[in-house]
């Protein structure tokens, strides 16, 4: 499984800026990771670092493999990496867009199995009907949904989205997560998802990671044992209550900000 | 997401349809660029039928003045326009694409200025960079000067952090750069020197010869299969740097590539030919409107839309006034550009 050793990274490598992770050690499991926290705690970041696009400090293992010393060709087949960038348009049909997910096995003819996965993978996400449209007439969240199935295309052992449920509606959000969820049991890989919505994390996800605004780990583990009232006041600086539905699921209710209560005191 | 239950035959379908309308697209304009290929060689002083041309070029009969015109005149000529068309327009496909921006192409980052500042050199000082003979001399230094912008952008695009839009404006400043220059020669030169210079800007296909043609055949051919062979990864440059990345392709290193090919066939295009700046615009654009970005096709329809838009400016420049050619990079633009109104504004589908 997909674990982290020492990790260090700065964006600028100077004595006088924080760096945005100092020996930063995570263990993921197999199955569907969430990873959590404020604006600027580094997800984004993290997940840049373990598909190396970034050059960082410290090792990412993957079971006995050092992921930070493979090939790019090697890293590729292994991981699948969904970046949160805007939607862009671009003239090339969705179809097209999601062909390119397998880009090291395309040659100049297409083979069967290369479509065959693509029409699936569509089908999956059920937007098989959107196959022969161009990018630019999609919806942001259609754009959203054929980005992710270039992602998954290709079949990798991990994947690493992050906000993929992003400019989806609810229904979207949910079907996502549940054939991620899916995706994760059928097939044995894993996922690592950054998320902003807490409660469809704490309802999807087997494993939370928990940065808190320096970028160090606050706490890793399942969901019931990471979401305390206390945990939220002091990474995400909210007052909230802590509910659990009938099967034991918790959703968090946000009631205020820390900040607020300090005024409305003083 | 095996490959059960959902069988591979209806998948193809549409990926098949998509495809054949694209190769058909491009048989067809295969026929345009053979006729206006053909008319190219027919129409001239002496007008020579095209029963006639296709003897002497298909069965190798015919004798006398007539053959000799076309096989040492208006072949190479006619090759050359697609060939410096064909160069053109993969040099402005490629370019627009790894800096994903529609206006940008090797015109625009400075190599065909330049290349006219390497001729205005020779024309005006009588400068002999390589020490060629006094024919070669104007193609050797606009040679030199294509190449010596190509050298600077890409050292320029091998330091860490120079991103597209970096790119196109260090493009933009060495353009500026080598106009400046070539107009402090057109400012001290005097008259008849002025008037080569000017010549020499508008573009001329007139002074072709067969190794000259060869030359620039072998670098199309040369940047042409390289090109081609990355389609895939090409492709994926259409998409933000990240995303490109995430797929596994090492972007820097394909900017790179791109810079270095197609600047060489900039290169070796103009400096036979003078200035022919528009064609590595349109071409590419009208190549997006026909069959899309997948590079395995737009690259092979820019090449021929620039063959095509050459090889008609060339019939046009020799019709509008009986006995005299005008300069075909004028023509180029006068054709070009209405046409290139016209698809944007009708189509509204730019990028």
């Amino acid at each position: 499984m997909l674990r982290i050793e020492k990790l260090s990274f700065s964006y600028k490598p100077k004595k006088d800026k924080e760096p945005v992770f100092q020996d930063l050690d995570i263990e993921f499991r197999p199955g569907l990771n969430a990873v959590l926290g404020p604006n600027g705690a580094g997800k984004s970041t993290l997940l840049k670092s373990i598909f190396g696009l970034l050059s960082y400090d410290g090792t990412v293992w993957y079971d006995e493999k050092n992921v930070t010393k493979m090939r790019t060709e090697d890293k590729t087949k292994l991981m699948a990496y969904l970046p949160q960038t805007d939607v862009e348009t671009s003239t090339l049909t969705v179809l097209e867009m999601v062909l390119l997910g397998r880009l090291p096995e395309l040659g100049r003819r297409v083979k069967d199995e290369d479509l065959s996965s693509v029409m699936e993978t569509l089908q999956a996400l059920n937007i098989l009907h959107l196959a022969p449209k161009s990018l630019g007439e999609l919806s942001g969240g259609q754009k959203k949904l054929v980005f992710i199935a270039q992602t998954l295309v290709r079949e990798p052992r991990v994947i690493l989205l992050d906000e993929p449920a992003n400019s989806l509606d609810l229904q979207k959000q949910l079907e996502l997560c549940q054939m991620l969820r899916r995706l994760v049991e059928t097939k044995g890989i894993s996922i690592i998802v950054v998320l902003h919505d807490i409660n469809l994390a704490l309802r999807f996800a087997r494993h939370i990671v928990i940065l808190d605004d320096c970028g160090r780990l606050y706490q890793a583990g399942k969901p019931e044992q990471v979401i305390t009232e206390k945990m939220l006041r002091e990474v995400y600086g909210i007052v909230a209550s802590v509910s659990y539905d009938g099967d034991g699921v918790p959703t968090v209710s946000a009631i205020r900000s820390v900040r607020d209560e300090r005024q409305g005191t003083a | 997401m095996d490959g059960k239950g959902y069988g591979s035959r209806p998948d193809r379908t549409l990926y098949d349809s998509m495809i054949r309308r694209r190769a058909v697209l491009t048989a067809a304009l295969l026929g345009v660029m053979l006729i206006l290929f053909l008319l190219n060689i027919s129409i001239g002083s002496s007008s020579i039928s095209l029963t006639e041309i296709v003897r002497i070029l298909f069965t190798g009969e015919g004798q006398g003045h007539k053959a000799m015109i076309v096989r040492e005149v208006r072949l190479p000529m006619a090759l050359m326009a697609l060939a410096v068309g064909a160069c053109l327009g993969i040099g402005g496909c490629e370019i627009q694409t790894i800096l994903r921006n529609p206006i940008a192409s090797p015109y625009t980052l400075g190599i065909t200025n330049a290349a006219t500042f390497g001729a205005a050199l020779g024309l005006i000082l009588n400068t002999n960079i390589l020490r060629v003979s006094e024919a070669l001399m104007v193609t050797a230094n606009a040679f030199v000067f294509a190449l010596l912008a190509s050298v600077c952008i890409y050292a320029f695009s091998c330091r860490p952090g120079a991103g597209k839009n970096a790119i196109i404006l260090f493009g933009i400043a060495l353009n500026f750069l080598f106009s400046a220059l070539t107009m402090v020669l057109q400012y001290i030169s005097d008259d008849e020197d002025l008037k080569s210079l000017v010549f020499w800007s508008m573009g001329s296909l007139l002074k072709t010869t067969w190794s000259k043609f060869l030359i620039v055949l072998s670098a199309l051919i040369f940047c042409f299969v390289i090109l081609y062979k990355n389609a895939w990864q090409l492709t994926a440059m259409t998409l933000d740097d990240t995303k490109a990345r995430s797929l596994g392709v090492d972007t820097q290193k394909v900017r790179r590539m791109v810079i270095i090919l197609t600047s060489l066939a900039t290169a070796f295009a103009v400096c036979f030919v003078g200035s022919v700046g528009f064609v590595g615009i349109i071409a590419p654009h009208i190549a997006r409107q026909l069959v899309g970005e997948d590079q395995r096709f737009f690259l092979p329809l820019s090449a021929l839309l620039g063959a095509v838009i050459v090889a008609l400016s060339f019939v046009v420049s020799k019709l509008v006034i009986p006995g005299v050619v005008l300069p075909i990079g004028l023509v180029t633009a006068i054709i070009g550009i209405p046409v290139f109104l016209a698809i944007i504004f009708s189509r509204m589908r730019v990028i």
